[in-house]
């Protein structure tokens, strides 16, 4: 059998994204947090902010250091195994790629520092500011990194010399047409998603009546927050589709397995597809909502994949039931945040113990949500990594061989399932040993240093 | 009529590369030394030397890597295909050594597994990174605009033993810092350390500066011909004074002398390459211009890079300001 380098490096480069996008997911919400709560407790004083806070911080770290360690391998798989992808669009992406790097890598790696180990040397509003660039830090990341991956999606404001892609208007390549809605419906899933841990951590601490009275702060914030941004996806969700509809309609035929285009179309709740003969087996509908959902018009066309030539459809069962799946926990959110609120109305959000329950549960809901919805819009995609302008088969880089790609999976993937699961485990330890009670105990979390720089020169500081 | 940001780019790219052999260099230097550490104590204090600060450090590899993808990016597909195994091991091995910071102290019953993959990972990645440094002065096949050589090609005995060299450059480096962050028999230790660091790295640099223009007559036409041979004279020399200052400052009480002296030894070597390979980017193939991005890009990055490194100068230097001083054996990593 001939190994196929495109096959296996799409599925390397898969591997290690969707492995490193869980820790933005992740630190991308906690930053945010944990600025917040360093904002509670310099304003109000108030001790229990700032262990709620120490207690987060240290599982930021953990999931810090595994977002640098596999971050970092991200932009040398452009230049590794897709070197015609690199040399054919960076003029258009590349700044926005090094953009990142000046305003958020380093403005986290330095703040970062400072927020886990220098508690004890700067002032409090110092380590507060800390945190807050820490948190912007992330944020600054993904807008650029959104911005970079939306005009692959939807490229706008450049021209095509030679093949290459030369830059025309920044404004029109930064706020392409599908980035304002992929920025605000990410952010959206990170902050969501890492309010499920906190509400299950909450949870969990609240059951083995650990650190409870720090647990209702954190269950209470949280529940609030998601009471706002559950809906609020559902809407950014819709404004996102209505933007694949307009600019990448063969993605949205394909999510949908729609083969012929028509209107008052249905909505296909379940259903086999079948890329061969072009049509669905075992199918589910709801007659007329899928014009009604996808157009806002029960009358409205909705395209099918028939459209277009065999050679430039994306798989269509892959982003069909990521999409499903996507959509089915935003439903299960839905349902989380509704007996939330009646609870809380009944004053029993704390003590209700199969919704305690049901709470700790839900920690995985947000990451498998990010992980279906991106795999949905990048399957959707395919063949292209720029739409409709660059084949993902003429992106790879032409030296590489089948098994040259083989070991570099296999290293990726040996490393990768060592070091997750061990953060993993270990960020479950932390949680389990609960929320620190005295502030001696969380520990000066501080590099070292003399009291003052000028007893180096003489006697020891005491 | 657009300006000419070639130049430029190729300062700052230059300068970038230089700060990450420099920051990462030191860091990765301690973590190979970390492995010399007799005990437990003084394994602590040689971890909470660059615990707050490596992560920066870090980060000039991801900005070397991406300011060429954006001022040069033919090179960038060229040499990474190139160099595609050890840029694996270098990634997998950092990867190894990033998280072992965190884990080591969170997952005490496998300590000693940390400690390894600390020291193991900084000697690996470093090791990697001499490799893709003899592999990039030796050159590479090209076709067009690709590489078309095998992923194999880069590993010649000239690489590995840039490779080699390199462990020894940036243990260096390590030792400098280590006698700069601490004191007593830590301090002696590094000493120590540093001084037969000091004598390979001498060594290496000897070897290599016979070994590179007796593989490549373009190099030995830089060095050699007249009268740059009167030009270029300086660098041997000034060299030789650097190397002086380093061997003394390593044998007396100087504090800062290693490290500055370390840091000079680099330069100097540094400022070798590139007289040997300029105005080339990819050796033999293509020239800075050639490589070069559209004006374009180059002018709409530039006017943030302008605007933004000072900034991250100052607050990465705030940052290591705050951690300034010797590291105390009494306040730890939880």
């Amino acid at each position: 059998m001939q190994l196929d380098p495109l096959i296996l490096s799409r599925f390397q480069f898969a591997w290690v994204i969707a492995f490193h996008i869980l820790m933005p997911a992740f630190t991308v919400g906690l930053g945010s947090y944990i600025a917040l709560l360093e904002g509670m407790h310099f304003v109000t004083k108030r001790e229990i902010y700032f262990r709620i806070s120490a207690f987060w911080t240290k599982i930021f770290a953990v999931a810090f250091g595994m977002g640098v360690v596999s971050g970092i391998v991200m932009p040398f798989q452009f230049g590794t195994n897709w070197s015609r992808y690199a040399d054919t669009t960076a003029n258009v992406l590349s700044p926005l790629f090094a953009y990142e790097g000046l305003t958020a890598f380093f403005l986290e790696a330095a703040f970062l520092g400072v927020l886990l180990f220098g508690r004890q040397l700067v002032p409090r509003w110092a380590h507060f500011v800390s945190a807050l660039m820490v948190a912007l830090g992330t944020l600054f990341s993904s807008f650029w990194i959104l911005a970079a991956n939306s005009w692959m999606q939807t490229p706008a404001g450049y021209h095509i010399i030679d093949g290459r892609f030369f830059p025309v208007d920044w404004m029109h390549i930064i706020f392409n047409p599908s980035f304002p809605y992929r920025l605000a419906h990410t952010v959206t899933a990170f902050y969501i998603s890492t309010a499920l841990v906190v509400i299950s951590v909450a949870a969990y601490l609240i059951r083995k009546n650990k650190s409870s009275e720090e647990a209702r702060i954190m269950l209470s914030m949280t529940f609030w927050l998601l009471t706002l941004l559950v809906p609020l996806q559902v809407v950014l969700g819709d404004m996102h589709g209505l933007n694949t509809l307009q600019y990448q309609p063969a993605k949205l035929a394909a999510i949908e397995a729609h083969w012929e285009s028509e209107s008052r179309a249905p909505l296909i709740l379940f259903a086999l597809p079948d890329s061969k003969r072009e049509a669905n087996r075992a199918v589910i509908e709801i007659p007329l909502l899928g014009s009604l959902i996808l157009t806002h018009d029960v009358n409205g066309e909705v395209p099918g994949l028939k459209h277009w030539p065999r050679d430039q459809r994306a798989p269509v069962a892959i982003p069909f039931f990521s999409f499903r799946l996507m959509v089915g926990i935003g439903f299960i959110m839905m349902l989380l945040i509704t007996i939330s609120v009646w609870l809380r109305s009944r004053r029993r959000l704390y003590n209700t113990p199969w919704f305690l329950r049901i709470s700790q549960l839900s920690a995985p809901l947000g990451f498998i949500g990010i992980l279906a919805g991106w795999t949905t819009t990048e399957v959707g995609r395919q063949p292209w990594t720029v739409y409709g302008l660059l084949r993902t088969a003429d992106s790879v880089t032409p030296s590489l061989t089948g098994m040259n790609v083989i070991f570099s999976l296999a290293g990726y993937m040996t490393v990768y399932l060592l070091i997750f699961p061990v953060g993993l485990f270990l960020m479950a330890r932390m949680i389990r040993n609960g929320v620190a009670q005295s502030v001696d105990t969380i520990a000066p979390v501080e590099g070292g240093q003399h009291r003052s720089p000028i007893s180096t020169l003489g006697e020891e500081p005491s | 009529m657009m300006i000419d940001f070639v130049p430029l780019w190729t300062l700052l790219l230059a300068a970038a590369v230089f700060f990450y052999v420099l920051l990462d260099g030191f860091d990765l230097g301690v973590g190979i030394l970390y492995g010399l550490a007799p005990e437990r104590n003084a394994r602590d204090l040689i971890m909470n030397s660059i615990a707050p600060v490596w992560d920066g450090n870090e980060t000039w590899l991801v900005f070397g890597g991406l300011g060429l993808l954006a001022a040069f990016p033919l090179a960038f597909a060229i040499i990474l295909p190139a160099v595609y195994f050890p840029i694996l091991i270098m990634l997998l091995a950092l990867a190894f050594r990033g998280v072992a910071f965190e884990f080591r102290n969170r997952n005490k019953e496998h300590a000693s597994f940390w400690d390894h993959a600390f020291c193991f990972g900084s000697l690996i990645a470093t090791f990697a990174q001499g490799i893709i440094l003899g592999a990039y002065i030796q050159g590479f096949k090209v076709d067009g605009r690709h590489f078309e050589g095998s992923a194999f090609d880069c590993f010649t005995w000239f690489s590995l033993f840039t490779g080699i060299a390199l462990i020894f450059g940036y243990s260096l480096l390590g030792a400098g810092w280590l006698i700069l962050k601490t004191e007593g028999d830590l301090q002696d230790a590094a000493r120590r350390h540093g001084r037969w660091c000091f004598i390979a790295v001498i060594v290496a640099i000897c070897i290599v500066s016979l070994w590179t223009p007796l593989n490549d007559l373009d190099i030995a036409q830089r060095w050699f011909s007249w009268p740059n041979v009167i030009y270029l004279s300086p660098i041997p020399l000034v060299t030789i004074a650097i190397a002086f200052f380093e061997w003394r400052a390593l044998n007396n009480l100087s504090e800062t002398g290693p490290f500055i002296g370390a840091i000079g030894l680099f330069l100097i070597s540094y400022c070798g390459i590139i007289i040997s390979l300029f105005p080339m980017i990819i050796p033999h193939h293509f020239t800075l211009w050639q490589a070069a991005s559209a004006p374009e890009t180059q002018t709409f990055l530039l006017v943030g890079t302008m605007f933004l490194l000072p900034v991250i100068f100052m607050y990465s230097g705030w940052s290591y300001w705050v951690f300034r001083g010797k590291v105390r054996a009494d306040v730890g990593y939880h």
